[in-house]
């Protein structure tokens, strides 16, 4: 009796809906894409990057756009000596809350860095821009750091 | 508002890795154990079940209906289910007891995370445009939370490693923990790190595993004729996405929630809280107020072993087992939920 024959069929894990991103976080990608910043004001006029539809605080609607620097502070950070396979660098990298220049709200993004002892609170970065920029938060392909003399 | 009581309950052993054991055959020996303490035979003797699951961890869609095959739901339950730790589902089946809706409810949370790679798993609970596609994972986040207490001299690096050590002595007593030991401070900060400023001993291990309890009114107790301990006060907040916009020094939702359940009405023996980071712990027993007459987590807490999903229904029953067994008069457990203790519960046990 021959073996019967296994069934296969290819299966991708994923969402078959597209989703429309707004106008607040769509307005935040699309200018990821033209490689700028912007940020959200809050309602008590914090600066908020990446922009929140709605205040956390008064859950007031937001709209007032305020484009931010592509630098920033370190305000924390962890370091990741053994990198997971998902994560977006194959080397030793730090994860991190940086406040950028005009903003008042820390985001969380990564930083390129060579050696824990290279990173610290207060440490300046700037944004790297991925070779080619398509409208995600991927567009800052990490953060790196911002040499002393030039900050 | 009436008291509920709590007449049963019961948790697996928590273990690194259950191997081809399935969600339903976590569930059933704890429920069973549950059936077992009242005497009664099955879910058909409750009115209400509600269970507390993440079907991130199975990674399939509805996966949680699944385990309800648990539960032998023919002829038919009243069930109810909730993403969230079970300590929600604990919560849900209190208002429908309130309601009138029913006198007696069946929670059970459970779960598997050892198949997955459960600190990228939770990475995609997060906000889905800024945060998910970097594959940001828990143990960073909170990282980078324990960084911020570092710096800002809130804690110290000891601090965090009296708490391992407290947990991993403490969990010597307790049969259902994964990690026990006689361990000290000073064998903990001799550890490298491992997620830096954090060591692994900092972090909740991975564990599988499934809890069960059964609450019901006042009178339903005394006819079962069971020890039973009162819920005289429970509440929950959250606080927003935006890691960026919290202080995450501190725990707000955890100081809201534990006014609103009247924490500060009377002395607290023990409290058991659901810290799955040890500067976590720290956190919390700032923002609930612990002092030294409290004993915190005598079960050896989370980081002895974590059951996503049902640890935090866990902290409550670990409470009931303290005052049922004379132990304690008054204890509180809490559940988070969420990156960096975002979502809080706190729930009040009394002896009756």
């Amino acid at each position: 009796m021959s073996q019967p024959d296994i069934l296969n069929q290819a299966f991708e894990l994923g969402f078959t809906y597209t989703r429309s991103t707004g106008p607040v976080v769509g307005r935040f990608l699309t200018e990821l894409r033209d490689r700028n910043i912007v940020g959200i004001k809050a309602s008590d006029g914090r600066v908020v990057v990446p922009p929140m539809e709605y205040d956390p605080d008064t859950a007031e609607a937001l709209s007032e756009f305020v484009d931010v620097g592509e630098e920033g502070e370190v305000v924390s950070f962890a370091w990741v000596k053994e990198p997971r396979e998902s994560h977006p660098s194959e080397q030793p990298f730090a994860w991190a809350m940086i406040k950028l220049d005009g903003a008042d709200v820390p985001m969380v993004h990564w930083i390129r860095a060579g050696r824990e002892a290279d990173v610290s609170t207060g440490v300046r970065v700037r944004a790297v821009w991925a070779e080619e920029t398509v409208g995600f938060i991927t567009d800052i392909n990490g953060f790196e750091l911002v040499p002393e003399e030039m900050s | 508002m009436t008291d509920i009581a709590i007449v049963a309950y019961h948790q697996s052993k928590a273990v690194s890795d259950v191997g081809a054991c399935n969600e339903v055959e976590l569930i059933m020996p704890v429920l069973t154990e549950v059936y077992r303490q009242l005497g009664i035979a099955n879910a058909q003797d409750v009115d209400f079940v509600c269970s507390g699951s993440c079907d991130y961890l199975q990674g399939a869609a509805f996966a949680f209906v699944a385990g309800v095959d648990a539960l032998g739901a023919v002829p038919p339950i009243r069930e109810s289910h909730v993403e969230m730790d079970a300590a929600w589902a604990l919560y849900e089946s209190m208002l429908k007891i309130r309601m009138g809706h029913a006198e007696s409810a069946l929670i059970y949370g459970f779960g598997k995370s050892s198949p997955g790679e459960l600190p990228i798993v939770l990475s995609q609970q997060l906000d889905p445009y800024y945060l998910a596609p970097l594959w940001l994972d828990s143990i960073s986040l909170a990282a980078m939370q324990a960084r911020i207490l570092l710096d800002a001299g809130r804690i110290s690096e000891r601090d965090m490693a009296e708490v391992v050590s407290r947990s991993r002595r403490n969990a010597l007593a307790n049969p259902n923990a994964q990690l026990a030991g006689d361990i000290s401070a000073d064998d903990v900060l001799a550890e490298e790190t491992y997620v830096s400023p954090l060591r692994r001993a900092d972090c909740a291990p991975v564990s599988d595993g499934a809890s069960a309890m059964i609450i019901c009114t006042v009178e339903k107790a005394r006819e079962w004729g069971v020890p039973y301990a009162l819920i005289t006060g429970i509440d929950h907040r959250m606080e927003t996405h935006n890691l960026g916009m919290r202080d995450l020094t501190d725990s707000r939702s955890t100081r809201l929630a534990a006014e609103g359940a009247g924490v500060g009405a009377g002395k607290v023996d023990v409290a058991e809280l659901y810290a799955p980071f040890s500067h976590q712990e720290l956190i919390l027993i700032r923002a609930l107020g612990l002092g030294d007459e409290t004993s915190v987590n005598p079960s050896g807490g989370v980081l002895a072993g974590n059951l996503m999903m049902a640890s935090g229904l866990s902290r409550i029953g670990e409470v009931f087992n303290r005052i049922i067994a004379g132990e304690a008069e008054r204890g509180i457990a809490h559940a988070t939920s969420g990156p960096c203790l975002q979502h809080n519960l706190v729930t009040v046990v009394e002896k009756a």
